[in-house]
């Protein structure tokens, strides 16, 4: 049977959050079983990808109920990659959050709620229905209140208020939004919904449903006119949260737009339209968003808005290219922003502050970290031959073969201004000579932690900037595989058939 | 039946909407509660209303012939019933902590993170 590897990855995070659970009271447990769970969660991960790679899409009827009757958990390639991506970052971010958490916030049960975080992820990459893929997002985002609220101070507290709204609200938009369709089509499993949609004659009607989905995914995704919640709050946790939120959180959004706008929406000129100037704005507002700010943390959250545009174009033009150059994005993506943010960290640990007119003097004072530092800094730029770069060449290719040159100023204007923030950064936070800083008291600086607490910072980091050399100088792999995507993503006979008639 | 689901559900948006828009962060919960509620009616609404029908298909039966009454929208409403009570006793807590903390029940006075530092 071997279908039921696709519940081993939500498997696996469940055992070993409940587990965790049960070393309530040992931290020091806590984070070996954490770490230790994380790595075999990571050779699931591989293991499932490397199984779909081979065999193609793999299906599993929950409890056995036939396709459009019980819930279907499908792994495709796009899942199977996702999740393989969730588990490398949960990964660094376990490790980075055994080194980094104070005592008093993981004696509340941080690291077990990481693990819920992560199967509820897991579970909404792989799940095949669509009344499932709310309950998992519900998962993630009850895991993420504890998150960023775990600490209680001021700012976080505040800042959960606008984090905790707008994904309410967001999820009561997806509810609604699924309502509507249960009550068009009659059926809740995406490839049953794909269709019975196409079959709908009133269109104007299945129109107004796929908007509702675009509002519900987008402010989960930080679209243009609905992100503001997204810099409000990201930078108030501490930065071990920020990554796993800055790689993944708003990346399920995406996900599940490209998943519902390429499996149940298909083909309608209108939300064309809709998505690729959301998509324009995005990369256009975000970017001037992060011009503005002194707070590396602030510049990082606004270069997150910025990026999602470039996935949302992709998926926008509808090309086999173009979606196959948002995937490589998105895979980009996650690895570079979880560790954008886990260098933050270690940035504040050196120095005691986010500020980017008090840092200074960082190459100077740490050379080798430095250069390891500029390896996601000049990934996220796309410096050829660096990741980043890959894809933005698809999907500029692609806006001139549809015509569209505002979209290819806007694809610029993004890059560039990513190229200015971050090389201001680097001058700023690196080359400047810094101000002299006064020391805080009790605070525990980078340079009097022990080996065994620097190694814990710093082995994370190298990881996830070795995945991002990997995925720039192998990007004929990440290239092969995203085009893969694209065409199973393109051909929604493949993913109906899959489902229905294993 | 329909008609007077329709307008309740209608109502209970508008008015989650509304209190969402006030400042008042009690207020903000109410709303989302409400919002809550007219989602949880919108599916029972959309689920088709099917009164004193049992939800069973005879065995043999190829095609729909009688109307049935559908389990599932009950048991939609029944799961995103229990998610919404799990969301809003949080919510509750999350409030409070936060007046304790902050001071004010005014989410315009809850910005001091906002300013461009």
């Amino acid at each position: 049977m071997i279908q039921h590897i696709v519940l081993y990855p939500i498997l696996v995070q469940l055992f070993f959050a409940i587990v965790l659970l049960f070393f309530w009271n040992s931290v020091k447990a806590q984070k070996s079983i954490s770490i230790f769970g994380n790595i075999v969660a990571l050779i699931v991960s591989v293991w499932l990808f490397i199984t779909i790679w081979q065999e193609g899409t793999l299906t599993i009827q929950t409890g056995n109920w036939e396709a459009p009757f019980g819930i279907t958990f499908v792994a495709d390639t796009f899942a199977a990659t996702l999740v393989l991506l969730t588990a490398i970052s949960g990964f660094a971010v376990s490790i980075f959050s055994v080194g980094t958490i104070l005592r008093a916030r993981l004696k509340f049960g941080f690291l077990p709620i990481l693990h819920f975080l992560l199967l509820g992820l897991n579970g909404a990459f792989l799940t095949g229905d669509i009344f499932n893929l709310y309950v998992w997002f519900e998962i993630i985002i009850i895991s993420s209140f504890v998150l960023i609220t775990i600490g209680g101070e001021k700012k976080q507290l505040e800042g959960a208020i606008k984090y905790f709204t707008l994904n309410i609200l967001a999820s009561m938009i997806f509810l609604t939004a699924i309502a509507v369709l249960y009550g068009l089509a009659g059926t809740l499993n995406m490839a049953d919904l794909a269709i019975k949609v196409a079959e709908i004659e009133n269109r104007g009607l299945v129109e107004i449903t796929a908007i509702l989905f675009f509002i519900g995914f987008g402010i989960k995704a930080g679209l243009f006119p609905l992100y503001f919640w997204l810099p409000a709050s990201y930078h108030t946790p501490p930065p071990a949260v920020m990554a796993i939120f800055g790689g993944l959180l708003t990346k399920v959004g995406v996900y599940a737009l490209i998943r519902v706008f390429t499996v149940i929406f298909v083909g309608e000129d209108f939300l064309e339209l809709i998505i690729l100037s959301v998509a324009g704005l995005t990369l256009v507002s975000g970017g001037i968003g992060a011009l503005v700010h002194n707070n590396i943390v602030k510049v990082f959250s606004y270069l997150i808005i910025c990026h999602i545009g470039y996935m949302i174009l992709g998926l926008g033009l509808y090309t086999e290219a173009a979606i196959a150059g948002a995937i490589f994005y998105l895979i980009h993506d996650i690895v570079v922003k979880t560790n954008l943010f886990m260098m933050s960290g270690l940035i504040y640990r050196i120095k005691g502050t986010f500020s980017m007119r008090d840092l200074g003097g960082l190459y100077n004072n740490n050379p080798l970290l430095s250069l390891i530092m500029i390896i996601p800094l000049m990934s996220l730029v796309g410096i050829p031959p660096l990741s980043g770069f890959w894809p933005k060449l698809a999907l500029i290719t692609e806006s001139f073969n549809a015509n569209n040159y505002w979209l290819i100023g806007a694809v610029l204007f993004a890059t560039f201004i990513t190229l200015f923030v971050i090389a201001r950064l680097w001058t700023e936070v690196f080359w400047k000579e810094g101000p002299k800083l006064k020391r805080i008291a009790n605070f525990r600086y980078f340079s009097l932690l022990s080996k065994h607490q620097k190694r814990q910072m710093i082995v994370p980091i190298v990881f996830l900037a070795f995945i991002s050399l990997y995925i720039g100088f192998g990007a004929e792999h990440i290239q092969r595989l995203s085009i893969r995507i694209a065409q199973e993503l393109l051909d929604n006979q493949a993913y109906i058939n899959a489902v229905l008639k294993p | 039946m329909e008609f007077l689901l329709a307008v309740v559900t209608g109502l209970l948006y508008a008015a989650g909407l509304y209190m969402m828009l006030r400042r008042s962060l009690v207020k903000l919960i109410i709303g989302l509660i409400l919002i809550g509620n007219g989602a949880n009616i919108l599916i029972f609404l959309l689920g088709r209303i099917t009164k004193g029908l049992p939800p069973i298909i005879p065995e043999e039966s190829k095609v729909f012939i009688e109307a049935y009454a559908d389990p599932v929208p009950q048991a939609l409403i029944l799961t995103a019933i229990v998610i919404s009570f799990g969301l809003q006793s949080f919510a509750i807590v999350l409030i409070k902590r936060a007046f304790k903390v902050v001071r004010t029940d005014d989410l315009d006075q809850m910005n001091s993170i906002d300013p461009y530092s």
